[in-house]
């Protein structure tokens, strides 16, 4: 059993065969998208970083442009920058040539104006998506799978099926020699002591630990407890009744498999199975880490319906909400509500979601990929704009 | 089958109702691939847990394999398991090492 990807000159497998245009720094934004729009075969990523901002960030803009030019599905990387950024750009470029692949830069300041690179980059983008066209997809085994997890706008279902089914999934990537990549490190409050449990050894217990202490500092640091009125009136209504139960909710999607090591917001795991990734909940910044970190597919479980997936990582979007799977059909890729009304069991949910992941890594297309749901993506910030 | 509620873990000691369930009624569980039946105690909204063993005072409660929180009070099966009778252990310094 396996899947059908593109093994680059790193031996690395992407699931997507698209040429990067990215774009270095906030000002970039509208020429890097201008340049995407007009050449099939790319996909764009613009963000608000990349200057006025302290070293911690800068390098920070760095590491996850390098990672995201180096992440598997790019075949090519056009970078387009404005040329007095602070981003590191030449820096940027080596390290994503660094995998064999191509890459070039578009310099707005040094080209002369939006309208001459956007002319420039059209040119070079098209030449490097008709190389990229050769590319033929070959046998791949699980353990080439970097799957990335996630939940959003979650409710009362979502610790009930969807997340307990990408668990069940989850277990069956890391059994099959593949990797798992948990975020948000915000949903471990309340239930770190249990997440760290299932670390690998002690050390890395602690490494998690430190984690979620490191993220509720953040968020004292401006004068707000996270934890306070946890859980929330709504939630207790809603039949939870304690933060350990809703954190546990969230924290099932990563399923039994031990963790094995603890890392950075966007740096790439150099072990196997199942590892945690620091970063916050909302979706620009973790769908961005975890792209950085070498996603080649995320799955993505949902309450209420968050729409949105990533330029060029397919995200499979998953609800437990019967009603949510009817009215969002146009952001929704897979339906487990059916596990709400008893008609499904988890294992049967889960093996429908392993059988999804592996069909979107060989090329199925998400909702999120054909509407471009995917613009709005940001990297994720530690200290203040200067 | 459709079920009334379900287990997540099979240790575990409470079900999560899929819909309202009234006083008496006897209840699908799915617990895996097995159905147990439980006559219900009380009102269950949907979303709400309820007890599918004798759960004793003090005694650890289990959801998704893992504790949840403590009875406070003797827990039978069938009867309403929410913030009456459970308390969170969160803040416990013997649980807060993570090393148990």
């Amino acid at each position: 059993m396996g899947f059908k990807g593109y093994r680059r000159p790193d031996g690395r497998v992407g699931t997507r065969n698209d040429v990067g245009i990215l774009s270095t720094v906030v000002c970039a934004n509208e020429v890097a998208d201008a340049i995407s729009s007009q050449v099939r075969g790319t996909a764009c990523f613009m963000h608000q970083q990349g200057c006025c901002q302290t070293p911690v960030d800068i390098r920070r803009v760095n590491d996850t442009l390098s990672g995201l030019g180096r992440n598997p599905n790019l075949a090519a990387v056009l970078l387009v920058s404005l040329g007095c950024e602070s981003t590191a750009v030449e820096e940027v470029a080596r390290r994503i040539g660094d995998t064999g692949k191509r890459v070039e830069t578009v310099v707005i300041q040094e080209t002369g104006g939006a309208a001459r690179s956007i002319a420039e980059g059209v040119l070079a983008a098209q030449g490097m998506v008709q190389e990229a066209s050769r590319w033929e997809r070959v046998s791949c085994g699980i353990d080439e799978l970097v799957l990335g997890l996630k939940c959003g706008s979650s409710d009362t279902t979502s610790g009930l099926a969807p997340n307990p089914a990408l668990g069940i999934a989850s277990d069956r990537v890391v059994e099959g020699g593949g990797t798992s990549i948990l975020g948000e490190v915000t949903e471990f409050i309340g239930a770190e002591h249990l997440l760290a449990r299932h670390a690998e050894n002690p050390k890395i217990g602690q490494q998690i630990l430190d984690l979620v202490k490191r993220m509720e500092e953040r968020a004292k640091s401006v004068g707000a407890d996270i934890r306070g009125g946890q859980p929330t009136g709504g939630n207790i209504k809603g039949g939870l009744t304690t933060i350990e139960e809703k954190s546990l909710g969230a924290i099932a999607k990563a399923g039994t498999a031990p963790v094995r090591a603890v890392y950075e917001y966007g740096v790439a795991p150099s072990v196997k199975g199942l590892v945690v990734m620091d970063s916050p909940g909302r979706e620009p910044e973790i769908l961005t880490g975890l792209a950085a970190a070498g996603c080649n597919v995320i799955a993505f479980t949902t309450g209420r319906g968050a729409p949105q997936g990533f330029p060029f990582v397919p995200v499979v979007k998953i609800t437990g909400n019967r009603r949510t799977w009817e009215k969002l059909r146009d952001h929704m890729d897979l339906d487990v509500s059916a596990v709400m009304e008893g008609a499904e069991t988890l294992p049967e949910a889960g093996h429908r979601i392993f059988q999804e992941i592996l069909e979107v890594a060989s090329g199925k297309l998400t909702k999120a990929e054909i509407s471009g749901y995917t613009k709005a993506m940001d990297i994720y910030m530690v200290g203040p704009v200067i | 089958m459709k079920t009334d509620a379900i287990v997540i873990k099979e240790v575990d000691n409470v079900a999560t109702a899929l819909r309202d369930i009234q006083p008496g009624e006897e209840a699908t569980v799915g617990m895996g691939e097995t159905v147990k039946r439980v006559r219900i105690q009380g009102a269950i909204p949907y979303g709400h847990k309820f007890a599918v063993y004798d759960i004793v005072r003090g005694e650890d409660v289990l959801k998704y394999g893992e504790v949840i929180g403590r009875a406070t009070e003797n827990i039978p099966i069938g009867t309403h398991a929410h913030i009456q009778n459970i308390e969170s252990l969160r803040g416990r310094g013997d649980l807060t090492s993570g090393g148990h």
